[in-house]
C-alpha cells in the first residue's frame, strides 16, 4: 500500500521562490549593513593615510655642511651672511662665475647667518677658528632631496634650475647633504620660510587658551550641573534653563566666534588675538558638554547613597560634597577632558576673535597675540609651497597626537574607576 | 602687577580667616565642640568668606569698569575742539590715546593734547590700580575682622555658608542662559545696525552677492550688493551632498552595529566611529581642499566634465563623512530604545531579520530617527572650517554640484577674518548671515529636542 504524498502548501514552488527571495533580501540588507560600516572605516582609513604619507617626511630635514671660517673682523662687523656664503662656494668649486654663485646662495636657508650668529654669541671662543657647521637648507633643496622636485621635469617647469641640481650633486657626492630630525618643528614659532617655521608658538598658544577654558568651564560647569542636578526644584525655570543648555550645546561653533567678536572685542574692548579671549570664548562652548557629561555622572550615584548620607544628619550640600561628588568625579572627569580635546581641535570661533594672525613670537602670557594649533593648520594649509602642505599634515599629526593622548586618557580614567551599582 | 599683589593677598587672608574661625569657635567653647551649632570648619569657611568674597566682588568690578572711567575722565579733561565730534571721531580719539599709552607708534605725528591725555591715562590708571590695592586689603581685613567678632557657638554658620553656596550654584547655572541671551543681543544688535543700511527684504530674497564697499562714493560698483539667496542656495547644496552620503551610510552603519554585529565586532567598530567623529573639522577641511577636491577634478576631467577645483561635490562630500558618526550613535540610541517585545513579536511571526528592521523597528524608530537627521542637518549647516577650506568664496546660484559655490559660514569667516572697521556694512553683513544661522540651526535643534523627548517617554 503506498501512501500518496501529497506536498503540503510550505513547499511548493512559489513558497520556495519566495523564501528564496526573502532570504536574498536578508543578505542584502546585512550586506548594505556591512558595506555602510566599511564605507565609514575606509574613510578614515583614506584620511589618516593620505595624511601621514603627505606628513611624515616633515619630520626630516634637509641640512648642508659648511666649513665655515669665522673671520674676526667679519664677526665683529655681523656679516655672517658672508662668512656663511664663502663656505659654501669653498664647498662647490666648480662653481667660479658670479652669476653660477648667485644661484648657490639660494641653497641655504635664509635663516643659515643666524644659526651661525648664534652659535657664536653662544661660544665667542670659536671666533678666529674654523668650524664644521651643518645649516638648514632652503625649502626647496629639502623637498628635491626627498624626492617631490622631480629631475626629469623640463627645467622651466621646475622650481630648481639646472645649475642648482648640479651644486647639490656635488654636495652630495662630497657627503655634505644630510637629512636630519626637524627639531625646527618643535622649537620654532611660525615663519614664511617653511624650513625655519614650527608650531611651538600654537602649541604654547592652544595651552594658554584650554588653561583660561579649563579655569571657567570646569568649576562653573560642575556647580551648574550640581544645581541642576541635586538642588533645582523642578519647575518652569529649571526646565527653561534645562532646555537652553541642550540647545545651546548644539549651536554652530562659528556663533560662540561671533558672540567672543561682539562681546569681549567689541564691547569690553578685550585685545585682539588673545589666548584669554579665546579661552572665554571655548570655556562658553564646552560648558554645555560638561554640564551634560557631569549630569549623567551625578545621575548615575545612587539614590541610596544620598539617603544613607542624608539618614546620618548630613545637610543636603555636605551630601552632595562629601559623597555624591567624589563618587561622580571619574565620570565627570571623563566629560570633561572629552570636552577639553573638543575645545583644543576647534578653530571656527579662533578666527572670528583674531587669532589668525602671522606671529612669530612665542607667545609669553594670555594677553599677547598668538595662534592655536587648528589655526595654524589652518594658515599653513593656505602656503602655496610644497614644504608648507608636509609641514601642515605634520602639525596635523601632531595635533592628532595630542588628542589621542587627552582621549586616552578619558578611556583609561572610565576603565579604571568605572563602577556599577 | 597690583592686581596680582592684591589675589595673592587675598588667597593668604582667606585662608588666615579659615584658621582663625576654626580656632576661635574651638576656643569659644573650650574645646567641648560638641556645643557648637555648627562644626568648627563652618566657622572657619564663614570667616573665609568674610574675608575673601567682599573684596572680590570689588575687584571683579573694578576689572569691568576700570578702563571705561578712567577713560571718562581723560576726556572730561580735554579741550571741546578734541571731544566736540562725532561718535566716530572720539572712538578715534580713544584709541589713538590706547595706543599711545601702550607704546604702540602710529603713523601719524600725535596731537600734543593727545600726548597729555595718554599720559594722564596711564597716571590714573596706576593710581586706580593702588588704590584697588589699598581698599580691596582694607575691606578684606575688615571682613574677616567682622566674621571673626561674630563667632560664637550659637552662631549658623553652616546654614549661612551653605546659602552663599548655594547662591553661587545658582549663579553659574544661569552662565548658560546668560550666554544664550548674549548670543542674541549681540547678533540682533548687530544685525539691526546692517539693516538700517541693508533692507532686510532684499537681504533675505535678493539673488546678487557681492559685499565690497567701495572707498570712494563716486567709485565704480560703489554700492555692494547683499542678497544672500546664492548662499543660501550654496548651503543647501552642500548640506544636501552631506546628508546623502552620511544618512544613508550613517544610519546603515547603526542598524548593522545595534541589530547584526555580534559584541566582539561592535567593541572594534564602535571606536573607529568615534575616532571619526573625534577629528578636528580643520583637519577634514585640509582633506577636502588638499585630496578630495583634486580627486574630484581630475576624475571628473577624465570622465570629459568640466569640474570645479573648488566644487560643491568635494566638500559636500567630505562633511558627510565627518557627520556619518553623528548620525550613527544618534540613530544607534534611538534603535536601541525600540523594545525587544516588539522584535520578538515580529520573529514569532517568522520575519526575517531584515524584515524586523525594515518593517517593525525602523517605523518604531522613525521620530528618533527623523531628529537625529535634524540634528545632523544642523550641524552641516553650521560647520564652517570644511567648506572655509574646500568650497569656494564666488556666491554662484547654482544647482550644479561640480561648480564652486559659497555658503553662509564661508562669508562669515572671510567677512571677519582680518582687520576691518567694525562699522562697515560689509563686516556688519556678517552678523546678519549670522543671524539666520543662528535661527534656523535653533529652530532645527528645538523641534528636533522636543521630538526626541516626546518619542523617548513613548516606551519609558
Amino acid at each position: 500500500m503506498s501512501v500518496a504524498v501529497t506536498k503540503s502548501r510550505y513547499q511548493s514552488e512559489e513558497f520556495s521562490a519566495r523564501l528564496r527571495r526573502r532570504y536574498a533580501a536578508e543578505r542584502r540588507f546585512r550586506i548594505a549593513g556591512m558595506l555602510a560600516v566599511g564605507i565609514a572605516s575606509l574613510m578614515l582609513v583614506v584620511l589618516l593615510g593620505s595624511i601621514v604619507s603627505k606628513g611624515y617626511t616633515a619630520f626630516w630635514q634637509a641640512q648642508i655642511r659648511l666649513e665655515v671660517t669665522l673671520d674676526k673682523q667679519q664677526v665683529e662687523e655681523r656679516n655672517y651672511t658672508a662668512i656663511v656664503r664663502q663656505a659654501l662656494y669653498a664647498q662647490v668649486p666648480a662653481a667660479t662665475d658670479r652669476a653660477t654663485r648667485r644661484s648657490l646662495n639660494d641653497l641655504l636657508s635664509s635663516g643659515a647667518p643666524y644659526e651661525l650668529e648664534a652659535m657664536v654669541n653662544a661660544n665667542p671662543s670659536i671666533v678666529g677658528t674654523t668650524q664644521t657647521v651643518w645649516v638648514r637648507a632652503d625649502d626647496e633643496i629639502d623637498q628635491f632631496m626627498k624626492g617631490f622636485i622631480r629631475r626629469d621635469v623640463p627645467e622651466s617647469e621646475r622650481r630648481l634650475s639646472d645649475v642648482k641640481i648640479t651644486a647639490i650633486d656635488a654636495l652630495v657626492a662630497n657627503g655634505s647633504i644630510r637629512s636630519t630630525f626637524n627639531t625646527t618643528l618643535f622649537t620654532a614659532g611660525d615663519s614664511r620660510e617653511p624650513e625655519q617655521a614650527g608650531i611651538l608658538g600654537a602649541v604654547v598658544g592652544s595651552a594658554l587658551t584650554l588653561v583660561v577654558t579649563m579655569l571657567l568651564s570646569v568649576p562653573i560647569g560642575i556647580a551648574a550641573a550640581v544645581y541642576l542636578e541635586e538642588f533645582a526644584p523642578k519647575n518652569r525655570w529649571t526646565d527653561l534653563i534645562e532646555v537652553n543648555i541642550n540647545n545651546l550645546a548644539a549651536v554652530p561653533s562659528i556663533i560662540f566666534g561671533l558672540l567672543g567678536l561682539a562681546v569681549f572685542l567689541g564691547f569690553f574692548g578685550l585685545p585682539r588675538s588673545a589666548p584669554l579671549v579665546g579661552g572665554l570664548v571655548m570655556a562658553l562652548m564646552t560648558l554645555p558638554v560638561i554640564i551634560i557629561a557631569s549630569r549623567v555622572a551625578l545621575k548615575a550615584v545612587p539614590p541610596s547613597i544620598r539617603e544613607a548620607a542624608l539618614g546620618v544628619g548630613a545637610s543636603p550640600l555636605q551630601t552632595v560634597t562629601h559623597h555624591v561628588l567624589p563618587l561622580a568625579l571619574p565620570g565627570i572627569l571623563t566629560g570633561t577632558i572629552i570636552g577639553m580635546a573638543r575645545a583644543l581641535g576647534e578653530t571656527a570661533p579662533l578666527l572670528m576673535i583674531g587669532m589668525v594672525a602671522f606671529i612669530v613670537d612665542i607667545p609669553g602670557g594670555l594677553t599677547d597675540s598668538a595662534t592655536a594649533m587648528p589655526v595654524q593648520i589652518y594658515m599653513w594649509a593656505d602656503s602655496p609651497e610644497r614644504a608648507f602642505t608636509e609641514r601642515t599634515s605634520a602639525a596635523i599629526l601632531i595635533l592628532l597626537a595630542f588628542l589621542i593622548l587627552m582621549n586616552g586618557l578619558a578611556v583609561f580614567l572610565r576603565k579604571k574607576f568605572e563602577r556599577r551599582w | 602687577m597690583q592686581l596680582t599683589v592684591l589675589l595673592i593677598i587675598l588667597a593668604l587672608l582667606t585662608v588666615i580667616g579659615y584658621q582663625m574661625g576654626r580656632s576661635r569657635a574651638v576656643a569659644s567653647v573650650g574645646g567641648r565642640i560638641v556645643e557648637l551649632h555648627s562644626v568648627p570648619s563652618y566657622h572657619g569657611f564663614y570667616v573665609a568668606l568674610w574675608a575673601g568674597l567682599p573684596a572680590l566682588l570689588l575687584f571683579a568690578f573694578w576689572g569691568a569698569s576700570e578702563g571705561w572711567l578712567v577713560m571718562q575722565m581723560v576726556l572730561s579733561g580735554l579741550p571741546d575742539r578734541l571731544v566736540n565730534g562725532d561718535a566716530q571721531s572720539l572712538g578715534l580719539l580713544r584709541a589713538d590715546i590706547l595706543n599711545l599709552a601702550h607704546g604702540v607708534t602710529t603713523g601719524r605725528e600725535p596731537d600734543p593734547e593727545v600726548v597729555a591725555a595718554a599720559e594722564r591715562y596711564l597716571r590714573l590708571h596706576a593710581l586706580g590700580d593702588w588704590s584697588l590695592l589699598v581698599i580691596g586689603c582694607c575691606i578684606a581685613i575688615g571682613g574677616l575682622l567682622y566674621a571673626r567678632g561674630r563667632i560664637d557657638p550659637d552662631l549658623r554658620a553652616r546654614n549661612r555658608v551653605e546659602r552663599t553656596v548655594n547662591i553661587a550654584l545658582v549663579i553659574c547655572s544661569l552662565v548658560a542662559i546668560l550666554t544664550t541671551i548674549g548670543i542674541v543681543l549681540s547678533l540682533l544688535f548687530e544685525a539691526i545696525r546692517f539693516f538700517a543700511v541693508v533692507n532686510p527684504l532684499e537681504f533675505l530674497f535678493g539673488t546678487h552677492w557681492s559685499p565690497q564697499m567701495a572707498m570712494r562714493a563716486d567709485q565704480v560698483g560703489s554700492s555692494g550688493s547683499f542678497g544672500a539667496i546664492p548662499l543660501f542656495a550654496g548651503t543647501l547644496l552642500i548640506t544636501g551632498i552631506a546628508m546623502a552620503v552620511a544618512v544613508p551610510v550613517g544610519l546603515m552603519a547603526a542598524i548593522f552595529m545595534s541589530e547584526y554585529a555580534s559584541p566582539g565586532l561592535r567593541t572594534w567598530l564602535k571606536p573607529i566611529l568615534e575616532v571619526l567623529a573625534g577629528i578636528p573639522t580643520v583637519v577634514y577641511g585640509f582633506f577636502a581642499a588638499l585630496t578630495m577636491a583634486p580627486f574630484v577634478r581630475d576624475v571628473g576631467n577624465s570622465l570629459g566634465l568640466s569640474v570645479s577645483s573648488e566644487s560643491a561635490l568635494a566638500a559636500g562630500f567630505v562633511m558627510g563623512v565627518m557627520i556619518i558618526p553623528f548620525v550613527s550613535s544618534l540613530s544607534d540610541d534611538v534603535i536601541n530604545a525600540v523594545p525587544q517585545s516588539l522584535r520578538d513579536g515580529s520573529y514569532g511571526l517568522g520575519a526575517t531579520k531584515s524584515e524586523t528592521i525594515r518593517l517593525v523597528v525602523l517605523p518604531a524608530a522613525l521620530p528618533g530617527i527623523v531628529a537625529a537627521i535634524m540634528l545632523a542637518v544642523s550641524r552641516a549647516i553650521g560647520e564652517t572650517m570644511i567648506v572655509t577650506m574646500a568650497a569656494g568664496l564666488t556666491a554662484n546660484l547654482t544647482a550644479n554640484p561640480l561648480d564652486a559655490v559659497t555658503t553662509v559660514t564661508t562669508q562669515i569667516a572671510t567677512l571677519l577674518v582680518g582687520d576691518q572697521e567694525f562699522d562697515s556694512p560689509k563686516t556688519l553683513s556678517a552678523f546678519g548671515l549670522g543671524l539666520v544661522l543662528f535661527v534656523v540651526t535653533l529652530t532645527l535643534n528645538m523641534v528636533a529636542l522636543r521630538v526626541v523627548q516626546k518619542y523617548r517617554e513613548k516606551y519609558d
